[in-house]
């Protein structure tokens, strides 16, 4: 009773931009989650986990596009993963990189929102021709962010979902240890974030901010 | 029933008007494109039907791009001071980023002898990119652009020959803008801003109005601006927080009945510039302050806002936008100015503490001004006394 009571907690903010129901991008999404949720058990630390599917606010999206401001379904998104201590962020490969939803998503917020939150990638494809995707368009998406990005992203292809890697050269681990390793790398981000508990004042400024002038923005 | 009281003397707990952007913008019933010369012979009609429907006040914005006329918000005013006799003509938004100051300083000075001090100005910095670089500017310096112009500006009002240096224009030595300011009092300064707590900090620091555009965005995201400066203008010694200087946007469509109004804005709604092609009609009322229905909905929905932003000083509609024919605006004019604006003068009234001040005007700034002077010169007495 006492060590639950003393156990510290840390929010964890899942996305699937898959597009279909039921979609293997959640799928993904859900086993990198879990297996995150597992390694911070072990690390002491019992994991809130929030999982969004971006279709569900895809015309919150757009219209946010649009107008500027979120709707309050998208605001509760967008709040959740801004005042998560770790994200995982899965996507469907389109046209050689993330879909248009998934990129929109991020469009839409705030760019320095994101500064310092740790992140596991995750992508789906039919083929593993675009595992690339992870390096090439999401890992510099996060990089802009200044997020946090964990060295190993999780592809999976449509056959990753029935082999277990390649056993003879070993040289190809499984999807479940590439899943387990994204995970093992996230977990203590997670623990060590005090994102969740900062308090965030939308309305602070530039320390050198002046309201007489004398003041660049370089 | 109204117009008798609208005398530009009587003062004001709270000033009703319309905004105007000046869009061009095609008529999506008809097809029909006004020119520059219709838009803006249809602007200056309808600024003179707000007069004469019992408005307070004409607000027109200022741009330099295409679909939207009004390059000039100052010229227009000068034209409607002319043919106007109590309505107060201001701004929304004046660019601050892009004019200079010694000029803005002149033009609205100009206009403040033109109009007997019926006008004062909203401040805003303008998201067109490219306008920036247009007038020699650079749109990633806004914020630090609007806070040297302005202290700029201020100075040209209130001291006689300014000496002055800055990163954003030429050093002046020994200049004197003309004419100085009416009687000595300069013009009333309001700032907008959609979402920048700089320049909510920058008015509450100058103790001057602010204003939230309202129509774009949520009313609680306009209610935490509004506290914010609200707590900022106390802050700098103004005043209580409830003293602060609020005035909001807003917009509305009305017909008798609530379902010919959704009816008939809905094409307009629907191909508006900026919003246009997003969130539906019903969205968008529900998420913003955006009002269509009757008129005794607007009431109901604008005596809301002061649940949210406290007591405030000025009201403004927007009502010509998004390609409503003239006789339409006409028409939502005679709604506002002979069923809405009487009721929520008397609504507004009740309960507002007696602290709250009223609307600025050129009268009551003039007469603020002179009792200072007074208690300023008392002051020098009683020293002298004492010696």
């Amino acid at each position: 009773m006492d060590t639950e009571t003393t156990k510290q907690t840390r929010t964890l903010v899942v996305v699937s931009a898959g597009l279909s129901k039921p979609s293997s991008t959640r799928m993904l999404a859900d086993r990198m989650a879990e297996q995150t949720v597992a390694k911070l058990a072990k690390l002491g630390v019992e994991a809130t986990v929030s999982t969004f599917e971006l279709r569900d606010t895809a015309i919150d999206v757009t219209n946010n596009m649009l107008t500027g401001f979120p709707s309050p379904k998208l605001e509760e998104v967008v709040d959740a993963i801004i005042a998560a201590d770790g994200l995982i962020a899965v996507t469907p490969v389109f046209t050689s990189s993330y879909n248009g939803l998934f990129k929109s998503f991020f469009d839409v917020i705030d760019n320095k929102a994101l500064e310092g939150l740790p992140v596991a990638v995750g992508a789906t494809a039919g083929t593993p021709r675009h595992s690339l995707v992870l390096d090439h368009a999401m890992r510099p998406l996060f990089n802009y962010l200044h997020a946090v990005v964990v060295p190993t992203g999780v592809f999976a292809a449509s056959e990753d979902w029935g082999s277990s890697g390649d056993s003879h050269s070993g040289a190809v681990p499984s999807l479940h240890s590439r899943i387990e390793r994204a995970a093992t790398e996230l977990a203590p981000l997670v623990a060590a974030s005090n994102r969740s508990r900062e308090v965030r004042d939308p309305f602070v400024l530039d320390a050198s901010f002046s309201p007489t002038g004398h003041y660049t923005i370089d | 029933m109204t117009n008798s009281q609208n005398t530009p003397s009587a003062a004001r707990q709270m000033q009703f008007g319309i905004f105007s952007v000046g869009d061009i913008t095609t008529d999506p019933t008809t097809g029909r494109t006004p020119t520059d010369a219709s838009r803006l012979r249809d602007v200056l009609t309808i600024a003179q039907h707000a007069e004469d429907v019992g408005l307070d006040v004409f607000a027109m914005g200022e741009h330099h791009n295409p679909p939207f006329f009004p390059s000039s918000p100052v010229a227009i005013n000068s034209w409607l001071a002319a043919k106007t006799e109590n309505l107060l003509l201001s701004t929304a938004t004046t660019l601050i980023t892009t004019n200079d100051p010694v000029r803005l300083a002149e033009d609205y000075a100009m206009l403040q002898h033109l109009a007997d001090g019926r006008m004062d100005l909203m401040l805003g910095r303008g998201n067109t990119g490219p306008v920036y670089p247009w007038f020699g500017e650079d749109i990633r310096q806004g914020i630090p652009l609007a806070l040297e112009k302005y202290a700029l500006l201020r100075r040209l009002w209130r001291e006689d020959y300014v000496d002055w240096s800055g990163q954003f224009r030429t050093p002046l030595e020994g200049f004197q803008s003309t004419p100085r300011p009416l009687d000595g009092v300069p013009p009333f300064v309001w700032h907008g801003s959609i979402r920048s707590p700089e320049i909510a900090e920058q008015a509450a620091y100058y103790g001057d109005g602010f204003f939230s555009n309202h129509i774009f965005w949520p009313g609680s995201h306009t209610a935490k601006m509004v506290g914010y400066y609200r707590q900022r203008f106390e802050h700098y010694g103004h005043g209580s927080a409830d003293q602060a200087i609020v005035g909001l946007g807003g917009q509305v469509f009305m017909r008798k009945n609530s379902q010919d109004a959704v009816d008939e804005f809905r094409p307009y709604f629907d191909n508006a510039p900026v919003y246009g092609h997003g969130p539906s009609l019903e969205e968008f009322t529900e998420q913003t302050p955006l009002t269509v229905g009757s008129p005794q909905q607007v009431i109901d929905r604008t005596l809301g806002f002061r649940d949210y932003v406290g007591d405030y000083q000025r009201q403004l509609f927007l009502m010509d936008h998004a390609g409503l024919p003239l006789k339409t605006v006409l028409e939502q004019l005679d709604l506002l100015g002979g069923e809405v604006v009487p009721v929520l003068r008397e609504e507004f009234a009740k309960n507002r503490p007696a602290t709250v001040p009223d609307a600025p005007t050129h009268v009551n700034l003039k007469a603020a001004a002179a009792i200072q002077q007074a208690a300023e010169s008392a002051e020098s007495i009683d020293l002298a006394g004492v010696k």
